[in-house]
């Protein structure tokens, strides 16, 4: 394939301009405004850029720009608030009124259109409050340790489990007497005029009589970006669920559920800008698969960049993250080939793997002693029946688990690859981006070389803003997927304003356009990640998942917690995520929460006095203390002292940490820079 | 504890100083509760070889795997040598990476969606509202108002009572058939349908026969033969697959008669309309608005939003049941992150135009009119096996060509991208069927129906009349020159 570096946006010098016209045209109004004669000061150079600079001069355009953007990231909040705190003041302009205050005011209030605009800009993405909200997201210490799950205590297991137990009891009530009296609602289970039902009874039970009773918390329809902000359409329902009807208005929440790690959902802003200008030029689609006509120089330069930023000699990029992986295993293995997987892998991988024909081993989740058992097994005893060798064996892990805030144990899977030869494929859906002190997922937060690895795969869908999926590797490797991969065959190809959103996003991130702002994210991501998991230990949650992980699980147990949780959320203008069975295990129903860069501190700490409150309300404190969230050490004492401490030997009673609301948040900052305790 | 009274004195009564057979009788109880709990299967591994940690050790050491990937054939090479890169927009006439300018008869951009400045208008104005991803699967806050929309505007076009939308065409229906079909069930299916079917059919285990392709009379013959073996049997779910408009043939199927017929054996049908919305019919509704069949005798209507229409994502069409059912069950729409706003609102603003504006569709009628008049009775090799108004026509070599010049499968591939980059080289860019890529590690005998090598040829309204006819002398000269050219 030829590999004509083209690069029609963003980086190039007419793009830049274009990109700044289009700024220009936004802060034009304001200064239009009756303020206009006052000359500019400080302030509102933050916000518009100075009329001095020649339109056509992109060099001194492009230092305006980030100058600009540098302002803005390094004010502190305060000044933001006061922005926005004066509608009174600009409303009063908007009339045209000059009042003798107005000459000798100190800064330029912006126009109530630059306010709106700036406001929309901000329930986006967040202004950071202050420059210590950053830290980095890196593997230290020696030895990498799973995470240590907390149990409830016995009561909560044993009400779990009653719980279940009547919600199936009474569904059972009520199909019994459904089915007789009521014979219209089941007529869809049953016989019909010798057609099979098309759901079983069985099958659907759990769906038709414990899933219906939360329907609400699920599905909720938005508009708008899925930003730092999301608008939900409010709803309700009249029959229990069963339908839904909108009531017109909305609600805006705090966005903990998106999968928007680095905060690239954004509707304005440089990849918005760069999308918009794939549109115009490139139309919105290419109407064709990739191998026929649908391969663009957007397309080829995407993969570059994908390459380059993973750190593999080639990519190749898909429509859809699912399909990624549904069609690489089928490229990948086949009969004779045996391929072992993380019994929490995520459903594309299952779907893949079925699909390709080769045996399917599972290890337990991250336990790299029984993946080890489990090698010497399949490889001594070779393929069943016939004991020949395995032609080959794919381990299939993913960087990030999505329910658990687990990242797989790279170093000893890399040691154990060494040892037993086995291919290794990497899913990276939520970890690229989100980990790694420079966004670029498990290798780079382990520290390593992305070579070991034989095949990196990812998705486009969360942390870049974007769809679709990727799959790094060797070039040998890339250039076989691309006639034997189904989807690069006859799957649609990535749109032009989607590959655009790609590029302009690892851009960046790598700091090639608007240099900071992609380190902004990835400090904030990783600051907020740490500060509200600490924040949640010390309240005395049971939270699962390693420190960094920008998922955070938070144990909730009692079926009924699941729907009370959502909807005490809800009062409280916060949209999570619930999960239940069958997506977790039976017992371990949990609420889920993604940060993203796009949060300040204040949302998160909004979001800990809730969970605080709501803790309290429902009986969420559960944990034990042996997952964190202890004490401060006394003056004077160090870790190591601390562990001595807690030998098994001793008889140390473990305090179970119940900290005040009011000392989490005064704690938070400094302690989520040190190792987490 | 309440009974335990009455356990008591059966223990008692039954004991009456005999131990030896209260032992006994406590052994058998225990037995029976092994064995009622035992699973009805062998848990032990077959001739499970015990070996030494020594012995493992040589054996991990011993073992070499193959490489990951095998090597590439002479025709990948080719394949992945000759891959077109448009650089620019893609529109009737792109531009390529070798820099020349060529008629693009290659995508499916049937009306020249691409170059409509209203959509891109409109699209624009999602992007500023919406922004690019939905950053979640629709299950956890990814619906967003306009996918409820398109999914209603899909509906209202076709005539059925709801509708649901996925983010990629492709996946939509081998993830549609697995979350209605389960091991046991009954699949009746066309030998010729695409690869997305075959993959749905594959993950579903259920049962498959296959009928020849196209033919009703064959159909029968397996719906009453399934239909005898099943008489005893319980009732499972049946189902016919088959496609609107074959990807693989490009012909058309009888839908009234399939209708006849699952209505007769009772069978539900689903269609993949995949290549037929948007582009049969007056106003574009597909296979079924052609041949006057209602949309809801169809049990399930599968079809797309990335070909004709320009966008992107794939749909299923059917009653509230059926779709509520696969929101929470069909795998790429629940494990996937929704469509881009952008993308759903272009697709509602494409089923506006093909229904105010059925004239497009004249149009692009008259332009493969012009395009096959050039080449399927004129040309002495090649015949096109797709139906009259299928706009994207299939060339494939005539039987008395291939015997006469024993020209075996992999033969005519090379042929037919031999002809490929001729037409290329004279300004019009077509392509090939692409072959169905074969399970690694199959042998031969696993491969099933394979389709005849084709060119591809797809004709838009973005080109005139006269335009088209010339694309068309250039694309019969190329084959006579090659084909004559093949001893």
């Amino acid at each position: 394939m030829p590999t004509r570096n083209i690069n029609p946006f963003a980086a190039s010098s007419p793009t830049i301009t274009s990109s700044l016209d289009a700024m220009n045209e936004k802060t034009e109004p304001a200064r239009r405004s009756s303020f206009s004669k006052v000359t500019n000061n400080k302030f509102t150079q933050f916000f518009s850029t100075s009329p001095k600079s020649k339109p056509n001069d992109a060099a001194a355009l492009q230092a305006a720009l980030v100058a600009q953007q540098q302002a803005l990231f390094n004010s502190p909040s305060q000044i933001n608030s006061s922005l926005l705190s004066l509608p009174t003041i600009s409303l009063s302009t908007a009339t045209g009124e000059k009042t003798p205050m107005e000459a000798t005011t100190l800064f330029q209030p912006p126009s109530p259109t630059e306010v709106r605009r700036l406001a929309r800009t901000h329930a986006q993405f967040g202004p950071i409050g202050s420059q210590a909200h950053r830290c980095s997201s890196k593997f230290e210490g020696p030895e990498f340790a799973e995470p240590i799950e907390d149990e409830p205590p016995y009561y909560f297991l044993i009400t779990t489990y009653i719980s279940y137990l009547i919600l199936i009891v009474f569904g059972h009530v009520r199909d019994f007497f459904g089915k007789r009296f009521r014979h219209k609602h089941y007529s869809h289970l049953k016989e019909r005029d010798g057609y099979a039902p098309l759901n079983s009874d069985f099958d659907n039970f759990y769906t038709r009589r414990l899933k219906i009773r939360i329907n609400d918390c699920f599905s909720r329809p938005i508009t708008g970006v899925p930003g730092r902000f999301i608008t939900l359409l409010d709803r309700k329902s009249n029959d229990g669920n069963n339908t839904f009807k909108l009531t017109g208005t909305t609600t805006e929440t705090l966005n903990m559920s998106s999968y928007n790690y680095l905060g690239f959902a954004q509707s304005d802003g440089p990849c918005a800008d760069a999308a918009e200008m794939a549109v115009r030029k490139y139309g919105i689609s290419l109407a064709s698969p990739r191998d026929d006509a649908g391969t663009s120089d957007l397309a080829v330069e995407v993969e570059d960049l994908i390459a380059k930023f993973v750190g593999k000699p080639a990519s190749m990029v898909f429509s859809m993250g699912f399909v990624t992986n549904a069609t690489a295993f089928p490229a990948l293995v086949g009969k004779g080939c045996l391929m072992i997987s993380d019994e929490l892998n995520h459903s594309s991988i299952r779907f893949g793997a079925r699909l390709s024909g080769a045996m399917i081993e599972m290890f337990k989740h991250n336990d790299m002693k029984d993946l080890e058992r489990l090698l010497r097994e399949v490889i001594s005893q070779g393929q069943p029946r016939t004991h020949r060798p395995w032609k080959k064996i794919l381990v299939a892990v993913e960087g990030l688990y999505s329910m658990e805030g687990t990242m797989c144990n790279l170093p000893a899977l890399v040691k154990l690859k060494k040892k037993y030869k086995f291919n290794l494929f990497v899913d990276e859906a939520h970890s690229i981006g989100a980990l790694g002190p420079r966004g670029r997922g498990v290798c780079d937060y382990f520290g390593i070389d992305p070579s070991e690895i034989d095949i990196l795969m990812g998705t486009l869908t969360k942390s870049f803003g974007a769809n679709g999926g990727y799959i790094a590797a060797e070039k040998h490797i890339i250039d076989k997927l691309r006639v034997s991969n189904a989807a690069n065959l006859f799957a649609e190809s990535p749109t032009p304003p989607v590959l655009v959103q790609i590029a302009s996003a690892l851009r960046l991130i790598n700091g090639e356009l608007l240099p900071g702002q992609g380190e902004e994210r990835l400090q904030r991501l990783a600051f907020n990640s740490r500060y509200l998991r600490l924040g949640l230990k010390r309240l005395g949650f049971i939270v699962y998942g390693h420190d960094d992980s920008p998922i955070i699980p938070v144990l909730l147990y009692n079926p009924a917690k699941m729907p009370a949780f959502s909807h005490e959320m809800l009062r409280r203008k916060i949209s999570v995520v619930v999960v239940g069975y069958p997506a977790t295990p039976l017992v371990s129903s949990r609420a889920r929460f993604c940060v993203s860069a796009a949060h300040t501190k204040d949302d998160l700490d909004r979001m800990l006095t809730a969970c605080d409150q709501i803790g309290d309300i429902l009986q969420l404190k559960f944990s034990s203390g042996i997952a964190g969230g202890a004490e401060p050490l006394p003056e004077g004492a160090s870790a190591d002292m601390e562990k001595e401490f807690h030998q098994p030997g001793t008889a140390q009673v473990m305090k179970p940490p119940r900290w005040r609301i009011e000392d989490v948040l005064a704690r938070g900052v400094e302690d989520v820079q040190k190792p987490l305790r | 504890m309440p009974g335990s009274a009455i356990l008591l004195r059966y223990i008692r009564s039954s004991y009456q100083n005999d131990p030896v057979r209260s032992a006994v009788e406590l052994f058998l109880f225990l037995f029976a509760i092994r064995y009622l709990l035992a699973p009805t299967y062998s848990t032990q591994k077959q001739k499970h070889v015990a070996l030494s940690e020594e012995e493992i050790d040589e054996l991990v050491d011993d073992w070499t795997p193959e490489p990951l990937v095998a090597p590439l054939t002479p025709f990948e090479e080719i394949q992945n040598e000759k891959r077109p890169v448009i650089v620019g927009p893609t529109g009737p006439k792109s531009k390529l990476s070798n820099g020349r300018t060529v008629m693009n008869l290659a995508s499916y951009n049937f009306y020249n969606f691409i170059a409509n400045e209203t959509l891109k208008e409109k699209a624009i104005q999602t992007l500023r509202t919406y922004g690019v991803g939905p950053c979640g699967p629709p299950g956890f806050y990814g619906t967003q108002d306009v996918h409820m929309k398109t999914e209603a505007d899909i509906a209202a076009h076709l005539g059925t009572t709801a509708c649901i939308v996925y983010a990629q065409a492709f996946s939509t229906i081998s993830s549609v058939i697995p979350s209605f079909l389960k091991r046991g069930d009954i699949i009746v299916a066309d030998k010729a349908v695409n690869y997305a079917i075959r993959k749905g059919i594959q993950i579903s285990r259920s049962t498959v026969r296959w009928y020849e392709h196209n033919d009703m009379e064959d159909l029968e013959r397996v719906l009453e033969k399934v239909t005898k073996e099943q008489a005893r049997k319980p009732l499972t779910r049946r189902f016919i697959i088959t496609e609107g408009l074959f990807e693989n043939v490009g012909d058309i199927i009888d839908l009234p008669k399939v209708i006849e017929l699952k209505l007769r054996y009772k069978f539900r049908l689903i269609l993949d309309e995949t290549w037929s919305y948007g582009v049969l019919g007056r106003t574009g509704r597909g296979i079924t608005e052609q041949q006057n069949v209602d949309a809801t005798e169809v049990d399930m209507i599968i079809g797309s939003l990335s070909g004709p229409l320009c966008a992107a994502g794939g749909f299923c069409a059917s009653t509230e049941e059926v779709v509520e059912h696969q929101r929470i069950s069909s795998a790429s729409y629940t494990f996937s992150a929704a469509l881009p706003a952008l993308l759903a609102t272009t697709a509602s603003e494409t089923i506006t135009i093909l229904q105010e504006t059925p004239d497009i569709m004249v149009q692009l009628r008259e332009n493969i009119k012009a395009m096959r008049a050039q080449l399927d009775p004129r040309s002495d090799w090649v015949k096109c096996t797709s139906a009259v108004d299928n706009p994207i026509m299939l060339l494939v070599l005539k039987p008395e060509v291939v015997a006469s010049k024993k020209l075996r499968i992999d033969d005519q591939e090379f042929l037919l991208q031999d002809v490929v980059d001729e037409c290329v080289a004279n300004g019009v860019l077509i392509t090939r069927l692409k072959s169905m890529p074969p399970a690694l590690g199959a042998g031969a005998r696993d491969q099933g129906w394979q389709p005849q090598p084709a060119l591809k040829v797809c004709i838009t309204t973005g080109l005139t009349k006269k335009e088209t006819e010339k694309a068309g002398i250039v694309i019969r000269h190329a084959i006579t020159k090659i084909v004559t050219r093949k001893k």
